[in-house]
């Protein structure tokens, strides 16, 4: 019996021993930022300037898909802000009571510190001089994106191009669909998400315009070189909000509330504009965002409450099963 | 084929040299393609940056946690899933009772659950919204998100490993050698640690390096577990992928070698284990009981 005591002793106590002291290191001066899966290197940068300011604070992040981000905070996952590139994940986070209903009137410019777009990015020289939506129905053009079913990435590129042939049509939703079709058609693959359809366009060489995030250009050219690929900014495109908000539930039983509004402020402030003006972000501040004038061309850009009616109706008509996305992508 | 009389065992499928040989040919082409060539790339990929940016990588204190996150999970899970899985491979094998093919099934449960099902289960039982969630979080005890998810997650995922290699095993040398130990007055415990222990030690081994190098490359139940936090609750496997998102393919590849590493070092053990003594055991125990094998 002794031999079992010891046995049992020793696989049960490091168990129980780590059960318990995770719940004795919350401390008020210690945040955890749930970001999206491809912020990384941006909060890196972030967070030490922030800490610099603020000396003894720690920032702890959490990375992953923002739908996946939003529903573990909801099963426990005790994130005190989150940083998303969706805004939808962040209601759904609002609506289960984990951040206050009006979360996008908390912070500056709908709660959103800073945008993109979708953009694209050709190989060097541009070789099939390719310079505006309207180049992607061409039949020599194959454009590369993941697949709008699976990825958020995706959706956006479908809303702009949507976006932008509903001007150029206008209104004529049959002519719209067409042209819809006819990009759908001339894709070569459909990859699941952003990273491995980037992989198809430089590694695999397939392709001849890839459309992404234009922050995300910068990192994809920075990894595979300039001289490989280049940006191209269309004349129009949808605005993509990277919305953030503080995750009163938790804030308010870690005691972190200040902090965590301190620290999105921060991400307004000068120097957090700088920081994502850096990596590929554009900016509200108009004193970095002439800093950058050069790095960023100019575009016009629409919003998806003006051209679509907010993203509940993009939800019921485009991406339910059986809406547009369904009718037009089934036909391939 | 000229002399049939010398020839004791009827002719097979892959006598034929041209035969073996296209086989053998087949085999080490798609090794070498589905295998041999992703291991090499890692090598290649891991060092394309030069050996700074390889160091830089590995010795950066998020990798470094994740290693040791992972180790940790190792050390925890391994060593009660083999108390586990001995235990369930001694019950089913030595004793008859009610439920005993339940118990078979319920221990290949994780074998044909996908690892991810396996996860979303788990958050169910300790989610917020889940069944026990909400009882945990007001005694402050968190277990999805933190270090103890993470570890039950991987001990769902390869609690079959040690039973799995255990049972045919104890099967095939049956409970003879157990029954004369207790009619000669050996104890439980003396019976186990001197007659079953030695006997099955070397597949016992085998199914601990398995579980072990399952446990450390476990992604799927863990991701969902884990909440990605970055030098906390990210292990070397969601390190990897978390890498790799963000453009750092070097660094991402860099910490794939560490786990092939493990990969490859337990292959070795694994292989030892089997010059050692997987063989040689099985052997006099047959010998020694003809008979059992019909049980």
């Amino acid at each position: 019996m002794n031999r079992f005591l010891v046995l049992g002793t020793a696989l049960v106590a490091p168990l129980a021993a780590l059960f318990v002291t995770p719940a004795l290191a919350q401390q008020p001066n210690k945040l955890l930022n749930a970001s999206y899966d491809v912020a990384r290197e941006l909060f890196v940068a972030e967070n030490e300037a922030f800490t610099k300011l603020n000396p003894g604070v720690t920032i702890d992040q959490s990375h992953a898909g923002t739908s996946k981000q939003a529903r573990s905070i909801v099963e426990g996952l005790e994130a005190d802000v989150v940083t998303f590139n969706q805004s939808t994940d962040v209601d759904f986070l609002a609506k289960n009571g984990f951040v206050s209903k009006d979360w996008t009137k908390a912070f500056p410019n709908n709660a959103s510190p800073f945008y993109s777009f979708p953009s694209f990015l050709v190989r060097a020289g541009n070789p099939k001089n390719i310079k505006d939506w309207a180049d992607l129905a061409r039949d020599d053009v194959h454009a590369v994106f993941p697949n709008p079913k699976t990825s958020g990435n995706a959706r956006y590129t479908y809303l702009a191009a949507y976006a932008w042939a509903k001007e150029a049509y206008k209104g004529d939703e049959e002519k719209i669909e067409a042209y819809i079709t006819k990009i759908f058609d001339n894709v070569p693959v459909f990859d699941t998400g952003g990273r491995a359809a980037t992989t198809t366009f430089v590694e695999r060489e397939t392709g001849d315009v890839l459309i992404t995030f234009e922050a995300e250009t910068r990192g994809i050219a920075k990894q595979y070189g300039a001289d490989k690929v280049q940006a191209v900014t269309p004349s129009v495109s949808l605005l993509a909000e990277f919305p953030v908000a503080v995750v009163d539930k938790v804030a308010k039983k870690h005691g972190t509330e200040a902090l965590a509004k301190s620290y999105l402020d921060f991400l307004y402030s000068e120097e957090g504009q700088r920081i994502a003006a850096q990596f590929g972000h554009r900016v509200n501040n108009e004193k970095i965002a002439a800093e950058f004038k050069g790095q960023f061309p100019e575009i016009r850009l629409v919003k998806v409450d003006d051209v679509f009616g907010g993203w509940q109706k993009i939800q019921s008509e485009h991406f339910a099963s059986g809406g547009t996305l369904d009718k037009l992508y089934g036909s391939r | 084929m000229s002399t049939p009389v010398t020839r004791r065992k009827p002719p097979r499928v892959g006598d034929q040299p041209l035969f073996r040989r296209a086989l053998i040919g087949i085999v080490l082409v798609l090794g070498a393609f589905l295998i041999l060539a992703p291991l090499i790339i890692i090598g290649v990929e891991a060092f394309a940056k030069g050996w700074q940016v390889y160091r830089d990588t590995i010795t950066h204190p998020d990798t470094r946690h994740a290693i040791m996150l992972t180790v940790l999970a190792a050390l925890v899970a391994v060593p009660i899933n083999t108390a586990f899985g001995v235990a369930a491979a001694w019950a089913i094998t030595k004793f008859d009772f009610r439920g005993k093919r339940f118990l078979l099934v319920v221990i290949e449960i994780p074998f044909s659950v996908s690892p991810i099902v396996a996860g979303v289960a788990y958050l169910f039982v300790y989610g917020l919204q889940g069944i026990f969630g909400p009882v945990l979080d007001e005694y402050g005890i968190k277990i999805l998100f933190a270090i103890p998810g993470i570890i039950l997650a991987s001990m769902f995922v390869t609690a079959p490993f040690v039973a799995r290699e255990l049972i045919p095993l104890m099967q095939a040398q049956g409970r003879d050698l157990e029954e004369a130990a207790t009619s000669l007055g050996a104890s439980g415990w003396r019976t186990f640690f001197s007659v079953t222990l030695p006997n099955i030690k070397w597949a016992l081994l085998y199914g601990v390096v398995l579980c072990n190098a399952r446990v450390m490359g476990e992604f799927g139940a863990v991701s969902v577990v884990s909440g990605n936090i970055r030098g906390q609750t990210n292990t070397l496997p969601l390190h990897i992928e978390l890498l790799y998102h963000d453009y750092q393919a070097a660094g991402a590849f860099a910490s794939a070698s560490i786990l092939a590493l493990i990969a490859v070092f337990t292959i070795i053990a694994k292989v030892a284990l089997e010059r050692q003594g997987a063989g040689r055991v099985r052997r006099p125990a047959l010998a020694a009981n003809p008979a059992e094998k019909t049980s």
